[in-house]
């Protein structure tokens, strides 16, 4: 067992709003009551080290800028975490049986051996100090690694955190659903999808569990009770 | 190894086709039906969780499973093959309804000509314009004759659509191009999204006959003649990929699973993997004498029956006579065997990724709603003067999109797929792009073809199946004619920039094409020439059936699901009508 691993951030780093408390929901901190506490968020796959890393390149594959919030503010570090600690991180939903080729033809997808968190493991090895680098620096060095399944594997990563049901620890908030106005799990449309022709339709955005007034299983979650 | 008591009836897989022979045979005759299915219940009222798009339409819960058993992949006899280690360009289901859980729901019918490729293309264009390679073949039964068993699928589906030719009078705003219809469709069409509406206008414009997409989603509430009564559609968007939890989409378990429960004959066994069909094939009078299969507990067990029917999807239809030695594998350098033989995939992608001015409101949908038209599908137009052969139908189709999946779609002028500049191009783009999609013939030819991998194995130590398919110069020079018309269709939709579909060049396993892997097991009229006769028996061993689109000896620009099912309803007559009477062969 792995001495327990936080990450920790002082609330202003995470626009000052967000805060992972210990039963590993995500909810609203208000800035003037613990904005200046360092905030600690329990991590169950990667070291404090690697996560600053993750945190830092995923903010510049979805960037916090002036057309809205980011991958910072969505928690996708914790979405990644908690993937790498569960079966997607240990290869559970891939036929993992060699022999095995890096190199293979594209059309014929991923044919290497490692699993995304030993991708994860492995490239991260090559980024140590990337998150103490400056913003111009750290898109010089993404741009090196941009042809490598690593971070292939990182970005599409980064835009699960960004859009997926909350339930999954990223998207808090439903900060990624309003950037595009998806308004989350609808019941019913009837009485709209034929209407609206040529104009936004924007209905309140709700989460899974909000619809259902319940906790929803995920898979992250399968071998965890 | 233990032996079960034995059974009368054994059918392999739960999905569409077992679920529904177990429903004929369960209630119009007493015999005793066990039915293996590889994968688990499914339990309806957790469906509302295939909302949840990470784990459901990402991670594919609803899929086979491909750490146990995939695919493997090669384009042609020289190469290596590789497998697919992750499901993309089609989806196999798992569990009972199998892909008839999640699949997409549209149901148009085969063209008529469809059954007759090769006859209907000599006749027309010579033996000189069939391509190098072809190994075209008819079905052996005409579209006339497969018409009845079509109304009754529609009607128990519950179809929405339009007719466009009632027993030959043809009528606008249905499919005029479609074969005869004995019937009108059960229920009126979908309600449709603003997509689809810009499609009915411009193609009328462009002097094409567009009409709703008919699909297996209730327009209103529906009760079939069996008596199930399903809801209708509320258009969540949550569908394709995805079962639905109100039942208005028909499948497996909500069209025939009810009736099955009902009937004491019928024993649904699940986490059941069929290892062999265990016959005798000696003197050519070949005989099933069941099955052996791994039980839930894990055990290998043997079950004895009087009738087998394999029932399970195209790829396990040809793996599981391939293992079991049933049948002779298809040997393309002799020129010998069949059992393996026609591979085909229906042709789908988008003619042209169109961005709007307007947004589309594209969360909204279901499986199917939309319009089509047919004007350059099948043999409807003349291929004289073409490079190819054959066509498909072009749509414009909001099944419901969410963001995971979709965001970041962009013109091609935009280079950046990561970074500020990405993510602003992607938000602003994001509900504005809409795909006019086109779904076309796969002719077979002699080297497309499945047999057993000699090096990957799944998880149980057997040889996965190998399928040996690659694009040809018809399927290429049709993709890009149809791409042209496509791109002409949503500039004049009035899309601000279009990205062209880029081609076909070698079969490609990561980009989701369809789910209509067809042939292996075709239908014959002779056993030279097919592992099975046209009542889906197979030659050699009369007590044991294949049902499923493995048995086609092409592929449609229509999506396969209709025509299984109509085969099916059409095996299943013959067996309790005449086989069940007097076994023996049908044909």
């Amino acid at each position: 067992m792995r001495r327990r691993q936080f990450l920790v951030l002082s609330a202003a780093s995470v626009g000052g709003v967000l805060v992972y408390s210990l039963d590993r929901r995500a909810s609203r901190l208000f800035a003037q009551d613990k904005a200046t506490q360092p905030l600690k968020i329990p991590l169950r796959f990667f070291t404090e080290d690697e996560a600053l890393i993750v945190a830092a390149a995923t903010s510049r594959i979805f960037p916090s800028d002036e057309s809205g919030p980011g991958a910072r503010e969505a928690g996708v570090v914790i979405y990644i975490d908690r993937q790498l600690a569960g079966p997607y991180g240990r290869d559970r939903y891939r036929y993992t049986h060699g022999p095995f080729d890096e190199n293979a033809p594209r059309d014929f997808g991923y044919q290497g051996k490692a699993t995304p968190s030993e991708t994860y493991r492995e490239g991260l090895q090559g980024l140590q100090g990337f998150d103490q680098l400056s913003p111009e620096e750290q898109d010089n060095r993404l741009r090196q690694i941009e042809d490598t399944h690593f971070f292939a594997v990182l970005r599409q990563n980064t835009i699960e955190g960004m859009f997926c049901d909350p339930a999954h620890g990223g998207n808090v908030d439903m900060i990624g659903w309003q950037l595009v106005g998806f308004p989350g799990p609808h019941m019913s449309n009837y009485n709209d999808v034929d209407k609206h022709y040529g104009e936004a339709y924007r209905p309140k955005l709700v989460s899974l569990e909000q619809v259902l007034g319940r906790k929803i299983p995920v898979s992250e979650d399968e071998d965890r009770t | 190894m233990k032996t079960l008591p034995s059974t009368d009836v054994l059918i392999i897989g739960g999905g569409w086709t077992g679920l529904l022979m177990a429903k004929e045979l369960g209630s119009r005759t007493p015999h005793s039906i066990v039915i293996l299915e590889r994968g688990g219940m499914r339990n309806p009222a957790d469906y509302v969780l295939g909302m949840d798009e990470l784990d459901y339409f990402i991670r594919l819960h609803m899929m086979q499973d491909p750490s146990r058993e995939t695919v493997t992949v090669r384009h042609d006899a020289n190469e290596r093959s590789l497998p697919i280690r992750q499901f993309a360009n089609f989806l196999p289901g798992s569990g009972v309804g199998g892909t008839g859980e999640h699949w997409g729901a549209q149901v148009p019918r085969f063209q008529p000509d469809c059954f007759q490729l090769y006859s209907r293309t000599v006749a027309r264009y010579g033996e000189k314009r069939l391509p190098e390679d072809h190994s075209f073949q008819d079905f052996g039964v005409t579209y006339d004759e497969m018409e009845p068993y079509y109304a009754r699928e529609e009607r128990t589906l519950g179809v929405s659509g339009k007719a466009g030719n009632l027993r030959g009078k043809k009528i606008e705003g249905g499919n005029v191009h479609e074969g005869w219809r004995s019937e009108e469709y059960p229920n009126p069409p979908l309600k449709l999204p603003y997509f689809g509406s810009l499609m009915e206008t411009t193609a009328k414009s462009l002097g094409y006959h567009p009409y709703p997409n008919p699909t297996a989603v209730n327009s209103q509430a529906y009760t079939n003649p069996d008596g199930v009564t399903r809801a209708a559609c509320a258009y969540c968007g949550f569908c394709e990929r995805l079962p639905c939890m109100i039942a208005a989409k028909a499948q497996p378990t909500n069209i025939f699973l009810p009736l099955v429960q009902k009937l004491k004959t019928v024993s649904l066994r699940t986490g059941t993997t069929v290892r062999r069909i265990v016959h005798d094939t000696a003197q050519g009078a070949g005989k099933a004498r069941g099955v052996t299969y791994i039980d839930a507990a894990g055990e290998e067990v043997f079950q004895p029956a009087d009738l087998v029917i394999l029932a399970s999807y195209t790829l396990s239809n040809n793996r599981l006579l391939m293992l079991s030695k049933a049948g002779e594998p298809y040997d393309p350098a002799a020129g010998k065997g069949t059992l393996g033989k026609n591979l085909t995939h229906q042709i789908s992608f988008g003619t042209a990724q169109a961005f709007f001015e307007k947004p589309l409101n594209r969360f909204m949908g279901a499986g199917g709603a939309g319009m089509r038209f047919a004007d350059l599908d099948g043999d409807v137009f003349d291929h004289s003067n073409l490079p190819f052969l054959r066509g498909g139908m072009f749509g414009a189709i909001m099944t419901g999109q969410a963001p995971i999946a979709t965001f970041g779609a962009l013109p091609r002028s935009i280079k950046a797929r990561w970074g500020s500049a990405w993510k602003k191009a992607a938000m602003e783009y994001y509900d504005h792009v809409g795909v006019v999609a086109y779904s076309g013939e796969h002719v077979p030819y002699k080297s497309n073809y499945f047999d057993l991998d000699p090096i990957y194995k799944d998880s149980a130590g057997d040889p996965l199946l190998r399928m040996t398919i690659n694009w040809r110069d018809n399927e290429r020079k049709m993709v890009e004619f149809m791409t042209a018309k496509g791109v002409e269709v949503a500039r004049a939709m009035g899309a601000k920039e279009i990205n062209p579909f880029p081609g076909y060049q070698d079969y490609d396993v990561t980009r989701y094409q369809s789910t209509h892997i067809q042939g292996g097991t075709m239908m014959a009229p002779s056993p030279d020439r097919g592992v099975v006769n046209n009542y889906q028996q197979h030659w050699q061993i009369p007590n044991l059936f294949v049902l499923g689109a493995s048995t086609f000896p092409n592929s449609a620009s229509a999506n396969p699901t209709p025509t299984i099912l109509a085969f099916a309803y059409r095996t299943a007559d013959a067996i309790v009508e005449k086989y069940l009477k007097k076994p023996g062969a049908l044909a």
